[in-house]
């Protein structure tokens, strides 16, 4: 088995003292929640934090409040497993409870947290490796070494944001909570995420992940449809998530079409949801966002599949999306 | 006996395993449960590098670091081993080169795993890198570097090139004629339980070693050899495996390594390996590219075939000679092909060893093979259920290979399946989509020789009855999780007329029970089960003659069920078994009997006839049925029906399982299993050797599986038993690429198939270009003549027809290992075995 590096491991109860720990070990100090991308990834000395904040014992961070009406606060905390389950949020949300039931398996659903989800670590077969194995390849430009193996004259890492919870929660329009000593401050999912391998996230490492805010239901549908090797366990090659809203006669008034996996950040497409505005969601206007996805879409060679054919996947995964939220199969309302 | 039709009580009874609670709840210990008082821990330093020489190894401040108690080196441990005789080209650790990313440098024994990590961090190894060679071509094509000094041309570990009955002639005479190329991709056991051994010393100077090993008898002599103990001073205990498939029957580095660790620290040592770690020891799959060409007359009897195969070894020999002589042996004994020729050849490359996977080199062959008659059967316009069924190789016969078939219900077999499946509303009329396709295969019962060369028992059993009524079954055989101990105990309670439960089994242990060369080859249940018949009949014997004269009956009268002992024609006139066995103690003494069992011998006499030779075949058919979605390449495969000629099901409960285990793994095969590795530039380090990217299917992918058990009795098996464990495993690959055809019309010669591959073919058909995706050539390579063997229906005696000189000695010993012996040995092998 791999073995964990040793560190501190801290439990606070409350979100003040979680800032507090954190402010007190500074750097080298790291928050946990489930645990199911962080510890691997220490096994792996990806990251190699010296104290571990956990936090699994502040029961606010597990609380939803308020009502789909008005939108819906969700903590961080919240497991997938209960996001996936809930009744409320499966009625208003199915989107974001789908996306919660397609992450990896049951055991690790249970453990597993949406907070965790949003910020996971960004995904390339060139570094979710050993540290020997990197070691073979001279490490790489996201951690310990000088190049990037993906594509060795690209001044950047194109590591993959491989989270499924993510481009839903930007699909949606989505908004999360951050917390630190200095303050709170409430960020638009969208800009939750850099498009850079390393530097994937505009939060500050300091910063507390307290909840997420879902916007109110009325007037859009929104699906998430996810392509991977095999039903379980497999982390996305390619993610859609959509969300599309309507004039009361039926045509799109606005859509937001986000492509996970795709690039280092949730990608949002404004062609495809230009290609969709002040026209009914049909064959032909399904067939000409799904295009529009398709075209910037820029795979690189660091997952599952060849990068071609995931290039190809866009466009049918694109409309699959569509179509799903023109059936209103599983839309949501 | 019972009431029931069946001759048997507890044979052919579904039953659960002997272990399957101890299974379940735990119980169980496995080779990294084992703790011993004073325990280290061992870890090993591995190459960065995937082809480097070795300048110089420091490991001062490993030793000197707080907690260590030992670091070895490849110096430390100087003798070669490997598991064939012809090929001794391994080390317990790297002394001059490292050869591929992960072989093992330097061991480190410490406290605990965290600190002999540390210590493996502190051994500055200084390297001098080589080219590494890549691929088949690569090594085909480069003579500097060689990855070894030995074989049959530099990177090139062995060529056989074989012709039976004259193939060129033979197919002059063909009215059709077709080729195919294929390409097989590697892939490995992913066997859940990861190799671990633990080593320990006596005060008296003896060797004990506890690991997860499918051949403990094998670890045994290399263990010997190279830690030059006199092999009676050594122990080796082969742990219930958590899965073997193959991974776990060479002897490996890290059970030599815990072994001088232990003797040199005087403490217990052990090592449990990382999954990745076992994704370097390997052993697995080989890289297979071959063509096939077949010659028929219209109505389609084969005339001839002449197939040609080329394996990527990996970095060792390892298995490999077998392997490559497995990849053209079996062809013959499921077809009537009159002439046939086979040239193989496997290379050196800078990866991890392959060897025997499940299956050993015929899957690939298989592959080939069927989907190549698929196409045959299109051509000729026939149905290839149909048409297979008219063109098998007939019960109780010689091959053109001079392999020898004794039962053979592969027709029972194929009608089965074409039935179940509904095949004749299925093939070729289901929609765009949607597909069957069918598939035939055959499996060795157990190799006919052993890896090194010698005359005694294959597998032998010893009995121990006493008083209490309890028998003790020793064997050397090795329960991988298969189910050789519970076959073990059942056979022996079947001939003894009492209950499994009644017999403590004491196996894989090469101090406590006789010689069983291990499981490997579906050899066990064959091969222990004879031994294990007739120990038991000999003891039931020694009671009958003692139970005899107490009751006053004649011997041949008593009978054995329910745990006594009676008159079959008065079964009033009784004892009880602990009764029998009291008598007989009280007469002759201590009563014990043994049995074993050694293969007959086949009529092939030429070089390389000892792989293929078997003392029973297995057939298989099945039918899968797939869905492809055109617009990604997707294939599902939502439902297979198999039917498997076992000639007689010891236990279907087990035989079912080894059949549905091996549809799912030969479904991985199928679908996405791949050992794959970057280019040299990455320094070829495997792509994904971890579980999560390794893709292999989970529940959600396994397909549904209808089997059926065609029992009709082996003359030559055990209670009429064949093997089971490998064998349903080959028709599947094949089976999937032909439903593929069937459902969308396109052709993926090439394993797994992926879905860009479909997509691409796809695509190209529709472009009007051929719906095909796979290797289009093989390379250019100067094969030697092939040695012509006149086959049986030419008259031949089994030799090589053009007047090769033979010596006695060394006829017929290139066996399952392709052991050669100094008669035939090839040129510059590395040094023999001083044993
Ligand atoms: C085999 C396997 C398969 C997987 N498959 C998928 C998949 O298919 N899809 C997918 O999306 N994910 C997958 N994952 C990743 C992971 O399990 C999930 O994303 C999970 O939701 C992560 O949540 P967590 O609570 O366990 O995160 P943790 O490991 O606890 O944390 C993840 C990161 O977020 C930080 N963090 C966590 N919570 C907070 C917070 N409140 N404030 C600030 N920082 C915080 C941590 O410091 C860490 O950097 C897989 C993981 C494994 C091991
Ligand atoms: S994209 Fe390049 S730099 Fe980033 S993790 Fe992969 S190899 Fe490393």
């Amino acid at each position: 088995m791999l073995r964990l590096p040793r560190f501190d491991f801290v439990a606070p109860t409350t979100v003040e003292d979680a800032l507090a720990a954190r402010a007190a070990h500074g750097t080298d100090a790291m928050y946990v929640a489930g645990g199911t991308d962080l510890y691997p990834n220490m096994k792996r000395r990806q990251q190699t934090p010296r104290t571990v904040i956990s936090l699994a014992g502040i029961p606010t961070m597990r609380e939803i409040h308020s009502s789909p009406e008005l939108g819906l606060r969700i903590g961080a905390g919240v497991t997938l497993s209960h996001l996936a389950s809930d009744p409320l949020i499966n009625e208003h949300y199915p989107a974001v409870a789908r996306a919660a039931g397609l992450v990896s398996t049951p055991p690790l659903r249970n453990m597993g947290t949406i907070g965790g989800n949003l910020l996971l670590d960004t995904r390339c077969n060139y570094y979710d490796q050993t540290y020997e194995w990197r070691k073979a390849i001279d490490f790489c430009m996201k951690k310990d070494g000088e190049i990037c193996w993906v594509a060795p004259s690209s001044p950047r890492c194109w590591a993959v944001q491989s989270s499924d919870g993510a481009p839903v929660a930007v699909a949606l329009g989505a908004s999360v909570i951050l917390a630190s000593a200095t303050g709170v401050r409430r960020v638009p999912a969208q800009d939750l995420y850099y498009n850079d391998g390393i530097q994937y996230l505009t939060k500050r490492p300091d910063e507390l992940l307290v909840g997420y805010i879902l916007p109110a239901i009325g007037g859009w549908r929104a699906t998430y449809v996810k392509l991977r090797r095999r039903g379980s366990f497999d982390f996305p090659v390619l993610g859609v998530a959509a969300r599309v809203d309507f004039h009361p006669d039926g045509t799109v008034r606005a859509a937001r079409i986000v492509l996970g996996a795709i690039a280092s950040y949730p990608m949002l497409v404004p062609a495809a949801a230009d290609a969709l505005v002040g026209r009914p969601l049909d064959a032909a206007s399904i067939a000409d966002a799904a295009d529009a996805a398709f075209r910037p879409a820029q795979p690189m060679d660091n997952t599952d599949f060849t990068l071609a054919w995931r290039k190809e996947m866009v466009r049918v995964y694109g409309g699959k999306a569509l179509e799903e939220i023109k059936g209103d199969v599983r839309g949501g309302t | 006996m019972g009431t029931n039709e069946s001759p048997f009580r507890v044979i052919g009874t579904p039953r659960p395993k002997i272990d399957a609670v101890a299974k379940v709840t735990g119980a169980l210990l496995f080779a990294d449960d084992l703790v011993r008082p004073r325990m280290l821990h061992c870890k090993l330093l591995r190459a960065p590098h995937p082809h480097a020489l070795i300048v110089g190894i420091d490991t001062t401040r490993a030793a000197v670091l707080p907690g260590v108690a030992a670091v070895l080196t490849g110096r430390d441990l100087p003798v070669p081993f490997g598991i064939l005789p012809v090929s001794q080209d391994e080390h317990a650790l790297c002394i001059e080169r490292v050869r591929f990313v992960g072989d093992g440098v330097a061991a480190v024994a410490a406290v605990d795993e965290d600190t002999a990590l540390a210590a493996c961090e502190l051994i500055d190894v200084e390297y001098e890198p080589l080219r590494a060679i890549a691929s088949i071509e690569d090594a085909l094509a480069t003579r500097e570097p060689a990855l070894h000094d030995y074989g049959d041309d530099a990177n090139v570990h062995k060529r056989v090139a074989l012709d039976f009955g004259g193939v060129d002639d033979a197919m002059q005479g063909a009215d059709v004629v077709r080729e195919d190329v294929f390409f097989y991709e590697g892939n490995t056991h992913l066997a859940m339980e990861q190799h671990a051994a633990l080593a320990e010393w006596s005060a008296d100077g003896r060797l004990t070693l506890w690991s997860s090993t499918q051949t403990p008898h094998y670890v045994h002599r290399a263990l010997s050899k190279v830690l030059e103990l006199d092999p009676a001073h050594v122990r080796v205990i082969a742990t219930p495996n958590g899965g073997g498939f193959g991974g776990k029957s060479d002897p490996f580095g890290h059970e030599i390594v815990v072994a001088e660790l232990a003797r040199r620290t005087g403490r217990p040592v052990k090592i449990c390996l990382t999954r990745e770690e076992v994704f370097y020891c390997h052993r697995g799959r080989h890289p297979t590219l071959m063509k096939i060409k077949t010659g028929l007359t219209r109505d389609g009897r084969i005339l001839a075939m002449d197939f040609t195969s080329f394996l990527d070894g990996g970095a060792y020999g390892s298995y490999g000679v077998a392997s490559t002589y497995y990849t053209g042996a079996l062809q013959t004994v499921t077809y009537q092909v009159p002439a046939y020729r086979f040239r193989g050849v496997r290379v050196f490359t800078n990866k991890p060893p392959c060897g025997p996977k499940r299956g050993h080199g015929t899957p690939q062959p298989r592959f080939a093979l069927e989907c190549h008659l698929d196409k045959i059967a299109e051509q000729l316009g026939v149905d290839p259920a149909e048409w297979r069924q008219r063109i098998l190789q007939p019960p109780n016969s010689v091959t053109a290979n001079w392999l020898r078939i004794g039962s053979m219900a592969l027709g029972h077999c194929i009608s089965t399946v074409v039935q179940a499946s509904g095949w004749a509303q299925k093939f070729r009329q289901l929609p765009f989509g949607h597909g069957v396709g069918i598939a035939c295969s055959s499996y060795i019962s157990g190799a006919g020789l052993p890896i090194y060369w010698n005359n005694m028992p294959h597998s032998s059993v010893q009995l121990k009855l006493d008083r209490s009524g309890g028998v003790a079954a020793f064997c050397g055989s090795t329960d991988i999780g298969q189910g050789s101990d519970s076959v073990l105990a059942f056979c022996v309670a079947e001939v003894l007329g009492i209950e499994p439960i009644d017999i403590r089994v004491v196996t894989g242990d090469t101090d406590l029970a006789p010689v069983d060369l291990g499981s490997y080859s579906s050899r066990v249940t064959m091969m222990t089960g004879h031994a294990a018949i007739q120990a038991a009949v000999r003891a039931r014997d020694v009671l009958a003659l003692a139970v005899a004269a107490k009751l006053g009956v004649a011997g041949d009268r008593l009978t054995v069920a329910g745990r006594r002992v009676f008159d079959a024609e008065d079964p009033r006139r009784s004892v009880s078994f602990a009764e029998a066995v009291q008598i007989a103690e009280s007469g002759q003494g201590a009563v014990g009997t043994v049995g074993s069992y050694t293969p007959p011998r086949s009529p092939g006499r030429y070089k390389g006839a000892g792989v293929g030779p078997s003392p029973a075949y297995s057939y298989s058919c099945a039918v899968a049925e797939v869905e492809v979605e055109p617009s990604t390449g997707i294939v599902r495969v939502p439902k297979v029906w198999i039917a498997h000629d076992i000639g007689q099901a010891i236990n279907p409960l087990l035989a079912l399982g080894q059949v549905e285990g091996s549809v799912y793994m030969g479904l991985g095969e199928a679908l996405m299993e791949e050992m794959t590795y970057r280019d040299a530039e990455r320094r070829m380090v495997h792509h994904h050797p971890s579980m999560l990217e390794y893709k292999t299917p989970t529940t959600l992918e396994m397909c549904d599986v209808e089997s059926f058990l065609i029992e009709e009795a082996e003359p030559g098996g055990p209670f009429g038993a064949k093997e089971v464990g490998q064998g349903p495993l080959l028709p599947i690959p094949p089976a999937v690429a032909n439903a593929v055809y069937d459902a969308v019309g396109v052709r993926i010669d090439q394993v797994p198939c992926a879905p860009h591959a479909v997509l691409r073919a796809l695509r190209d058909k529709m472009k009007g270009k051929d719906g095909r995706y796979g290797p289009t050539r093989v390379p250019d390579y100067n094969f030697p003549e092939a040695s012509l063997v006149r086959t049986p229906a030419q008259g031949g005696d089994g030799r090589e027809a053009n007047g090769r000189p033979h010596d006695e000695v060394g006829e017929n010993r290139e066996s399952t290992a392709g052991v050669s012996t100094a008669g035939v040995s090839t040129a510059g092998a590395p040094p023999q075995e001083k044993r």
